[in-house]
């Protein structure tokens, strides 16, 4: 039987209070924060942390599949998959897939991965990052996270017992090929004939077909778009109980789209007990809910979802906030002298994307990008290449630089970290507190969405402080 | 290696206005800074066998020599135009000097010309087109400001100590700009002043920042046996070095940031040629590459103009200053005189000259009887180098 390894969620480092947002319009908002994807982060790059984390935790040999899904890809046409198998390190003699279009693309790519997984194991990665219309209150309900989970055949801790799906079209919660902000019907009418009625059909079918009481559920795990229809669903299907056991610490991240399942079955697996049940649903023109046991401890990240939370930076700024979404212009900084090129992202691809450095076999001298002469012995195309983004280092060297960033995110801390292998990483670093770096601090590397140059998306790695 | 010692002189030099030069282009620059030095040798367009020309920007790539032969109306000769980012001018310099100690040419010119102020924008901008990704964002004062940390942590100097100390620099290069007419700033200003200021890239604040300015230096280079048949008082070559290394010191496991083996190289193989053993007490003054002040720290202890860690008691004492055992810097430096940066090699090249012959524009910064004197220009991220060392007496 299929069943899931680990997973992962990563929650961006910064937040902004909704009364920020609120504040900004002069009306009322709702409690707590919301997470938001700083200004180097996407669909792709939040999906990429959580996969390396799950990779790390739940074993990267025998992955043979990589689905990822997401509302938000960053290209429309372009495979997201393929650049995360990349980034990833993972071989290149495998099945890659996007998904998207629906909220339930995440719940449904973890679905495809069992189903399909057989002796191997798939990589099931989410990002999202959905913009609401400014003023709405989908603008202060969202979140942006990223979240990956590890499935695979045999002796999988976390057993997949069933699933259960139910298909309905209806124009409730949209977005157009031309659309940037999630449009939406009237609010009872998408409430009631959508997300209650039919969510309640796929969660109660499940639970009848596995001839399931509501108290035989340890955990359930069913996102909802606002805190109210939170409630009326667990109400309506009885699994108040299950659904409260349900850690609520991701009201302080906010409705993460298609991805939003996938970190809640990262944070509930966290502290999941063997013999619990776990029902997790989705809803999006239709729902499907699928029903787990834990039969033993699964592997768990190294950092969780409640330390994720614990250390995050303040958007203080509205203003910014709009920025990071891309709808407000900021006056340009000083000119790149960057020149974009797939060639060179193409013919360099194991260093820029899958963060590999060199080793010299003769002298053992390790460095960042792969050079194939060895700086310290001059040895030519002697090299093993070594994969970075696994490990930690420790900052050399720092500076912040006031003026090199993008407008609405100024300060640049160039950053030379020591490697545990010993190579140098010399970039750039993010989800820091600028003012709280210092030497020796440890770090980890993290892929970024760089800049847009050349009409495309320019990925490469940075440094961000050990959460 | 060999020497070419007291083989090539330096016969005339000029040196532009340097500044924002709004209502002046790139041409106008380099006539004006050819002309003085055509007057200042005595020669003319005509007597010019080979030209070699130092520009970074100017007005962008691909432009080859064309440049100077549409400003000076150079024609018929090699012109031959280097790209060696800050060490540009010093590089022109090199090859004037080697075209004529080869023996193939009698005169020469080298010209660093660059136009910085046509941009629209304050700064050089960020990276140099080496790569899509791996220098994005990265600033010439971000990069530079990597030395700082590691130089404060070594000797046990807090932050505001470090700051304090390298803002002492910017202190003494302002004083010394406040006597050069032909620089960027004149203004002094106090170690308070210099403290507060905004941050550019911590810990460098804007006065530990170089100007962004419009400028053209040229010499004029014969061999020196032909010297005096141009002028009575030529400045000799005594030694040059140059050592240029890889953009990436990171490749290097145990480079510290601190100690730049460009540096070490540079000034050790111009030593070298020159005979000199303690530059400490021989040589008379120095211009070297004060991009930012924690860059002329470094070149202190990387030159052997102080013992390792030796530059803050050299520093807090004034060694460095005007009157001081060393002066270094007295035009301004880069600081203060500007640094465009094609040029900058033979702007600095020409205050040793005019120092050495004792015929600075203004008195009031005139070293008294020097000898010999040290010009330097550093680029990268650090780590390219050059060195000449100039001396008014053969042997």
């Amino acid at each position: 039987m299929a069943g899931i390894f680990t997973a992962a969620a990563h929650i961006p480092y910064l937040k902004i209070e909704r009364k920020t947002i609120g504040g900004a319009w002069e009306r009322g908002a709702q409690k707590g924060c919301r997470s938001v994807a700083g200004s180097d982060e996407d669909s792709l790059t939040m999906a990429a942390e959580a996969a390396g984390a799950a990779l790390e935790a739940g074993g990267r040999e025998k992955v043979q599949a990589l689905y990822f899904a997401s509302t938000t890809a960053p290209y429309r046409e372009k495979a997201a998959a393929a650049m995360l198998a990349t980034v990833l390190d993972l071989g290149g003699n495998m099945e890659t897939l996007d998904l998207g279009n629906s909220l339930r693309s995440g719940l449904g790519a973890l679905k495809l991965a069992l189903d399909t997984a057989g002796d191997g194991k798939v990589l099931v990665a989410s990002g999202e990052k959905r913009i609401g219309y400014p003023r709405s209150d989908q603008e202060q309900l969202f979140g942006d996270a990223g979240a990956a989970v590890l499935v695979g055949g045999g002796d999988a801790p976390v057993a997949y017992l069933g699933g259960y799906a139910v298909t309905d079209e209806i124009t409730d919660v949209w977005r157009t090929q031309e659309d940037t902000y999630v449009q939406s019907w009237e609010g009872r009418f998408v409430t009631g004939e959508g997300y209650l009625r039919v969510t309640a059909q796929a969660v109660k079918g499940l639970m009848s077909q596995m001839g399931l009481k509501p108290e035989d559920i340890a955990k359930a795990i069913i996102p909802a778009p606002d805190p109210r229809s939170g409630m009326g669903i667990l109400k309506k299907t009885g699994l108040s109980q299950a659904g409260e056991a349900v850690d609520s610490q991701l009201e302080q991240v906010g409705f993460c789209g298609a991805a939003h399942p996938l970190v809640m079955l990262a944070a509930v697996l966290e502290q999941a007990q063997p013999g619990e049940k776990i029902l997790v649903a989705a809803y999006g023109d239709g729902a499907q809910a699928l029903l787990f046991e834990v039969k033993s401890a699964p592997a768990l990240p190294a950092v969780s979802v409640a330390q994720q939370l614990a250390k995050r930076g303040e958007l203080k700024s509205y203003a910014r906030f709009l920025s990071f979404n891309g709808l407000v212009e900021p006056q340009p900084g000083e000119p790149f002298r960057l020149v974009p090129s797939a060639t060179v992202t193409w013919r360099e691809r194991d260093s820029l994307l899958r963060c590999r450095g060199s080793k010299c076999q003769v002298c053992g001298t390790a460095a960042f990008p792969i050079q194939r002469i060895c700086d310290h012995c001059r040895s030519m195309d002697q090299f093993d290449t070594v994969r970075l983004s696994s490990m930690t280092g420790e900052v050399f060297t720092f500076s912040r630089d006031n003026l090199a960033g993008r407008p609405d995110d100024p300060v640049i801390v160039q950053t030379v970290v020591q490697m545990e292998n010993g190579a140098r990483f010399y970039g750039l670093m993010t989800d820091a507190d600028p003012n709280q770096v210092d030497l020796g601090m440890p770090v980890k590397l993290t892929l970024r969405r760089m800049h847009d140059l050349g009409g495309f998306h320019n990925y490469f790695w940075k440094c961000r402080p050990v959460r | 290696m060999g020497s070419i010692k007291d083989k090539v002189a330096i016969i005339g030099m000029g040196c532009s206005q340097f500044g924002e030069r709004w209502d002046t282009g790139m041409s106008d620059l380099a006539i004006e800074a050819s002309s003085e030095a055509f007057k200042d040798a005595g020669v003319g367009p005509e007597d010019i066998e080979a030209c070699f020309f130092s520009t970074v920007y100017a007005p962008m790539g691909g432009t080859g020599s064309s440049a100077a032969a549409d400003a000076l109306k150079l024609r018929d000769i090699p012109i031959i135009r280097n790209e060696n980012w800050c060490t540009s001018g010093h590089i022109a310099l090199f090859e004037a000097c080697m075209a004529v100690a080869s023996g193939m040419y009698d005169v020469v010119m080298a010209l660093g010309v660059e136009k910085l102020k046509d941009t629209g924008y304050a700064g050089l901008g960020m990276g140099r087109g080496m790569n899509p990704v791996l220098e994005a964002r990265r600033t010439a004062p971000g990069s530079f400001a990597l030395i700082a940390k590691r130089y404060f942590e070594k000797y046990g100097l807090s932050n505001e100590e470090g700051k304090e100390l390298i803002g002492r620099i910017a202190v003494k290069n302002h004083d010394n700009g406040s006597r050069a007419p032909k620089a960027h700033f004149h203004n002094k200003v106090p170690l308070e002043k210099v403290l507060a200021a905004p941050v550019i890239a911590w810990p460098l604040g804007l006065f530990d920042c170089c100007g962004n300015s419009d400028g053209a230096a040229c010499a004029i280079v014969t061999r020196a046996d032909m010297a005096k048949n141009f002028r009575d008082d030529p400045i000799y070559l005594k030694g040059v070095g140059v050592a240029m290394d890889s953009t990436m010191p990171h490749l290097r496991p145990n480079f510290d940031w601190i100690h730049f083996g460009a540096l070490m190289n540079s000034s050790k193989k111009a030593y070298e040629m020159a005979g000199i053993t303690n530059p400490r007490e021989e040589l008379d003054l120095a211009e070297v590459h004060d991009c930012f002040t924690i860059t002329e720290l470094a070149i202190y202890e990387n030159f052997g103009f102080s013992k390792p860690g030796g530059a803050i008691e050299d520093i807090r004492s004034g060694f460095f200053e005007i009157g001081g055992g060393l002066p270094v810097n007295i035009d301004g430096g880069l600081k203060c005189f500007g640094h465009p940066i094609g040029a900058s090699g033979l702007r600095m090249t020409y205050e040793i000259y005019k120092q050495l012959q004792q015929k600075v524009d203004n008195p009031e910064r005139q070293v008294k009887n020097p000898r010999l004197g040290l010009s330097h220009t550093f680029g990268g991220p650090p780590q390219i180098s050059a060195v000449a060392i100039l001396g008014n007496e053969k042997g």
